[in-house]
């Protein structure tokens, strides 16, 4: 018995892969913690971990001779069950890294446990600009998109169009005043005026007073600083009260590919937003979106391709650094510029940010739209250094200058 | 001018305020029927009412069906389906405290709103509004969707039909007699517990009703009936639990209540309901036009 167990173990030792040594408990695992039942489960949710293990399949199945391993679990936006999820993800199975992560309040509440036991943690489904922030993490990248980015863009780049007279329905929260007041300051900066603002409940069904509100303010661009469902239903029943077919301009501060195919065309149409990437962009994102769409029957939006491209760019991370452990890592990915479909030549600033181009879209009409999920037009790239904050001035400590 | 407020402005959303006090008069109807006649506390209606408007796009996306039929299948499918779950499962229950019926309805609910998200996703399916019904008038004060319009005629004709049917047929004297002595209804021949089923698909069907009719306005979306069903108790608790004409008049009067919120203070508007509520419990605790138990 003894000698078998012996000659067992030598025959395990023997057929381990060679460079396993470098990798940890012999695989890279990546969990994708997200909502997949709530209001955000098209905004990322499965979707986003099928993106996941499309990036681990195009790099091989394995990094340095370690297979790569996905795993996923829904977090029902409550920081509490993300944070218990995160904790024994990465005490008892051997997690490496958690990404995704959509929902802010649960961003920041895994931000704080990964740093704190020195693991990789990548955002690309939460907003808030926190994240590279005051709350930056030397572990911590935050990718895809943030609010300030999407109030450059939509904000910004909306006046430069002749949009400059602005008002706002926003929901009545935190994440509601910050996109409010980010984008009435790039409003304001590009000489637009804000004309004034009137604050909803979170979960309105009915739009129609606020609506004939924004109506009576003769504003050039009634902007939503909401998010989910009650961007849906406030489109909606905007197109229902001929906002947009009597001049006005609708921009969605939060909106993607996914909500506007929830929406339709037809109550969607002449919608502005601002997304980082769009599938119909370039041969490579077609290549990709084409793909995603095989196996999933949907194209992907920003929260899902940047996904794709922030587990390729760890994957790549580990091959360089010749190691999974955290710090040199982690490092890597500070100084590889990314280069990929979704972000070209972009690179990762000091404390964690992605900066890459982001768009200004507009919806295109059902007459415009020649195939299925055919249905921006691009108005204006803002690039990278101007879509976000410059990390020195982010107010991350890392950064400092 | 009144406090400042345009009279345009004020005019506009008295309007809109009758407008949606049109769904909430439609599903506290249904609510009161049900609690007024079964005893049963109906925590599934919203998702009665989230079904109604998906079988409407179901029945467009995979047999081409448009609204108009769907008008009426929809309520149908939906009170069909709402008799299955009673004969089945409620029936067995109306012996017992009346928690269980509650906890069963809301077991019901958060399975049905389970199963569309997973089927259908939680961002929603878009419902065009029909081809007769877009576009609208211009009052001069608003601009009013036709479709709107109808909203409120079609709730009026559902809420007095109901009102009429229980109250002025034979057949709502059964119903109301049945709930006052159920054995001696039975031994006049009548049979009770077909009556009770009857009655729980009605409620169900009015609620798959307003599901249909609310679809061309929002967004057809698991999540629909969530938002709703609480106000919507708050309505039923106010107009007085199982009192019909109670239900409707206070659904209208809320509405525009809430309507009016939305004009001076735009952040109490899903709370002032629930204020209302609070002091109706307080001053007359059967509500506006319910008996004292």
């Amino acid at each position: 018995m003894k000698r078998s167990a012996i000659a067992m173990a030598v025959l395990a030792a023997a057929t381990l892969p060679a460079g396993a040594a470098e990798i940890s408990d012999g695989k890279v695992k990546i969990g994708i913690l997200n909502d997949q039942s709530g209001v955000y489960a098209d905004f990322g949710g499965k979707w986003s971990v099928e993106a996941a293990k499309m990036a681990a399949e195009d790099f091989g199945g394995k990094v340095l001779g370690a297979p790569i391993e996905i795993i996923d679990a829904d977090h029902q936006n409550k920081p509490d069950i993300a944070s218990n999820i995160a904790r024994k993800w990465y005490d008892t199975e051997q997690v490496d890294s958690i990404m995704e992560l959509t929902t802010s309040s649960v961003a920041l509440a895994v931000r704080n446990i990964s740093e704190q036991k020195e693991k990789i943690d990548l955002v690309t489904g939460a907003a808030t600009t926190e994240l590279t922030g005051e709350q930056c993490s030397p572990y911590g990248f935050h990718w895809a998109y943030d609010t300030h980015a999407l109030a450059v863009g939509t904000g910004g780049a909306l006046v430069s169009q002749g949009g400059d007279t602005w008002y706002f329905l926003t929901a009545d929260y935190a994440f509601g005043y910050s996109l409010e007041d980010q984008t009435s300051d790039f409003v304001k900066q590009k000489g637009g005026e804000v004309l004034g603002s009137v604050r909803h409940p979170l979960g309105t069904n009915d739009f129609s007073s606020f609506l004939l509100q924004a109506q009576a303010s003769g504003a050039e661009v009634v902007g939503l600083a909401n998010a989910g469902l009650d961007t849906a239903n406030a489109i909606k029943q905007a197109a229902e009260f001929g906002i947009v077919a009597s001049g006005q301009r609708l921009a969605a501060l939060l909106f993607t590919l996914s909500e506007v195919h929830g929406l339709g065309l037809e109550a969607a149409q002449g919608l502005t937003l601002t997304e980082s990437f769009y599938w119909n962009r370039d041969e490579a994102s077609r290549e990709f979106g084409k793909r995603f769409y095989e196996r999933t029957g949907r194209m992907p939006n920003m929260v899902h391709a940047g996904t794709y491209s922030g587990v390729l760019q760890y994957l790549k991370a580990i091959e360089k650094a010749g190691t999974d452990a955290t710090k040199p890592v982690a490092q890597v990915m500070h100084e590889m510029p990314v280069d990929d479909f979704f972000a070209r030549g972009a690179k990762v600033g000091a404390n964690g940010r992605l900066i890459s181009d982001v768009y200004l879209m507009e919806v295109k009409t059902p007459e415009e739209s020649k195939e299925p999920w055919d249905y921006y037009k691009v108005l204006a790239t803002v690039p990278g250094a101007e879509a976000y904050i410059d990390p020195a001035q982010s107010g991350c400590d890392l950064a400092k200058p | 001018m009144i406090f400042d407020i345009p009279i345009q402005a004020f005019l506009g959303q008295l309007l809109i305020g009758l407008i949606n006090g049109s769904f909430y008069a439609m599903l506290s109807l249904g609510l009161a029927i049900i609690f007024g006649l079964l005893n049963v506390i109906n925590f599934a209606h919203g998702a009665q009412y989230m079904v109604g408007a998906f079988v409407g796009y179901l029945l467009l996306t995979w047999f081409g069906i448009g609204y108009w039929p769907a008008l009426l299948l929809a309520p149908l499918v939906v009170g069909l389906a709402g008799m299955l779950v009673e004969r089945l499962a409620l029936s067995r229950l109306y012996d017992l405290d009346h928690l269980y019926g509650l906890l069963f309805t809301f077991g019901l609910a958060l399975v049905l709103e389970g199963a569309f998200r997973y089927w259908f996703g939680a961002s929603g399916k878009p419902y065009a509004t029909p081809e007769a019904l877009s576009g609208g008038y211009n009052l001069g004060f608003m601009f009013l969707p036709k479709y709107r319009g109808w909203v409120v005629v079609a709730s009026l004709i559902v809420c007095i039909g109901t009102w009429l049917l229980i109250e002025k047929t034979r057949l709502g004297a059964y119903l109301r007699a049945a709930k006052e002595n159920p054995t001696l209804v039975r031994a006049f021949g009548i049979n009770v517990p077909l009556l009770l089923t009857l009655t729980y698909g009605l409620g169900a069907g009015l609620a798959g009703f307003a599901g249909i009719l609310a679809a061309p306005i929002y967004q057809v979306s698991p999540l629909m009936g969530t938002n709703l069903i609480i106000v919507v108790f708050a309505v039923v608790v106010v107009g007085g639990m199982g009192s019909i004409l109670g239900a409707i008049i206070t659904g209208y009067m809320l509405g525009i209540l809430e309507g009016l919120t939305k004009v001076f203070y735009p952040e109490a508007s899903n709370i002032v309901i629930f204020v209302i509520m609070a002091i109706i419990l307080l001053v007359r605790p059967a509500g506006l036009m319910g008996r004292e138990a």
